[in-house]
């Protein structure tokens, strides 16, 4: 179907989005247009205007600093995902970006428009819950900074107010005894996450110093596994440790789950011990 | 809301007021006549539309016209060099890589992206390449044949 009409604004800076979205109301920033785009297509998004932030320069790409590795929001999934810098400095990233969607799709979809989006089926989002990212957005009263934990509240609903820009996402560098890995069920047609689990474990004389675990696709935001990191702090990580902190996992998906014609709610559940078991076993091979 | 867009497409450029909601597929159809890329879904997963964008592999119908100002894009009927069919082309008419045809354009401008990126790519390498293109009538047998040849057929060009 045609979107329906719409009017469109064209930044060639954060400081310009800003003013756009100030001043057009009922307004939504256009990036790559992956998650946008067929929303507008379905009718299930009809904003008034869209302000395109697509080739402001100042928010591609990705450098590391020391213990962080910054990411701007325009940076597509397939950078993610053939990024020599990602690999070393923060693998489970390109782990997961090469899962999302299909080549196409990577080649335009965003780091930042995805976490935008907040879709629960979304890979990356999961991902940044697990590794503690922080967002930073511009917004016409300056800069802040979101913890990942706190930036995705519901289904599609962030902590982003209306007049803010996504400008970077940070990501903490891998340390010394860590590992991590992004496990994922796809859905055969959409590649969406049905159900998914993002783990990150750091091992030190043979024990888990610590671990954190997120959970995708189950509930309508990603769910952090408190429980299950609780169950593997102090042990070794060996099958027996792992298969019992994943099944602690129900604990941590108390809540409604998504329940749809392709997986119920049980499934997705049942389903989520499997992935968590299967994100930590990779990554505490990988922490070595 | 109309934007000035000016498109250069298979190397002509095409100009005009478009409206901000018009797809990258649309313009390309409607405004430059040019009917191989299709549009097959809603929900940017079948790839019948695939063009390339500054010589990228892109859905044309989740990009805006307006967002692809400025660029150059390549689509099926711009493959052919001079009358002379791309080895894909020629391949996919050799294997049988198509019963309908409405996927082939996208097929086919996906595939070329696999062999740039990967010039000797295994089945499976194929298979994983052309996840985002779906096929309704061969079930890709042919498909994967086709890409196949084509690689062998570009490596036998190269020697």
């Amino acid at each position: 179907m045609y979107p329906a009409n719409v009017a469109y604004h064209r930044a060639s800076s954060v400081a310009e989005a800003v003013e756009l979205l100030a001043e057009n109301e009922d307004s939504k920033l256009l990036a790559g247009g992956h998650s946008l785009i067929p929303l507008m297509r379905l009718r299930l998004a009809s904003p008034a205007s869209l302000i395109d932030v697509g080739r402001i320069a100042e928010i591609q790409g990705i450098s590391v600093c020391g213990d962080c590795v910054c990411v701007g929001a325009l940076t597509t999934h397939s950078t993610l995902a053939s990024s020599c810098d990602l690999q070393s400095a923060c693998p489970i990233v390109p782990e997961a970006a090469a899962l999302i969607g299909d080549p196409a799709v990577r080649n335009r979809g965003t780091i930042g428009g995805n976490l935008a989006h907040a879709d629960p089926a979304s890979d990356l989002p999961t991902v940044a819950v697990a590794l503690g990212a922080t967002i930073k957005a511009t917004g016409p009263n300056g800069k802040r900074s979101i913890c990942a934990g706190d930036f995705f509240q519901d289904l599609m609903t962030t902590a982003l107010d209306d007049g803010e820009v996504m400008t970077a996402v940070c990501l903490p560098a891998i340390q010394a005894g860590q590992g991590m890995a992004y496990a994922k069920m796809l859905h055969p047609a959409s590649r969406y996450a049905v159900v998914s689990a993002a783990a990150v474990v750091t091992v030190e004389d043979g024990r888990c110093a610590a671990a954190s675990v997120a959970v995708g696709g189950v509930e309508t935001a990603p769910a952090k596994a408190s429980s299950v990191e609780a169950a593997l702090t102090g042990n070794a990580l060996d099958a027996g440790v792992i298969a019992c902190a994943s099944a602690a996992v129900a604990d941590d998906l108390a809540g409604d789950a998504i329940d749809d014609v392709f997986a119920s709610g049980e499934y997705r559940r049942a389903m989520a011990e499997v992935y968590v078991r299967r994100a930590l076993t990779s990554a505490a091979e990988r922490a070595g | 809301m109309q934007v000035e867009t000016k498109i250069s497409i298979n190397g002509k450029d095409y100009e005009g007021e478009v409206e901000a909601r018009t797809l990258l597929v649309h313009f390309i159809r409607d405004v430059g006549g040019l009917t191989g890329a299709k549009v097959g879904c809603d929900t940017s997963q079948c790839g019948a539309c695939t063009v390339h964008v500054d010589g990228v592999a892109v859905k044309s119908c989740t990009m805006l016209a307006v967002q692809a100002d400025g660029t150059s894009v390549t689509t099926i009927e711009g493959l052919a060099d001079d009358g002379d069919l791309h080895p894909l082309q020629e391949a996919f008419w050799a294997k049988h890589g198509l019963q309908c045809g409405f996927c082939t354009p996208g097929m086919i401008m996906a595939a070329a992206k696999l062999l740039e990126a990967n010039p000797s790519p295994s089945e499976e390498e194929v298979r994983h390449g052309l996840e985002g293109n779906f096929c309704r009538c061969t079930g890709y047998q042919n498909i994967v044949r086709a890409v196949t040849e084509a690689a062998d057929a570009q490596k036998e060009g190269a020697e």
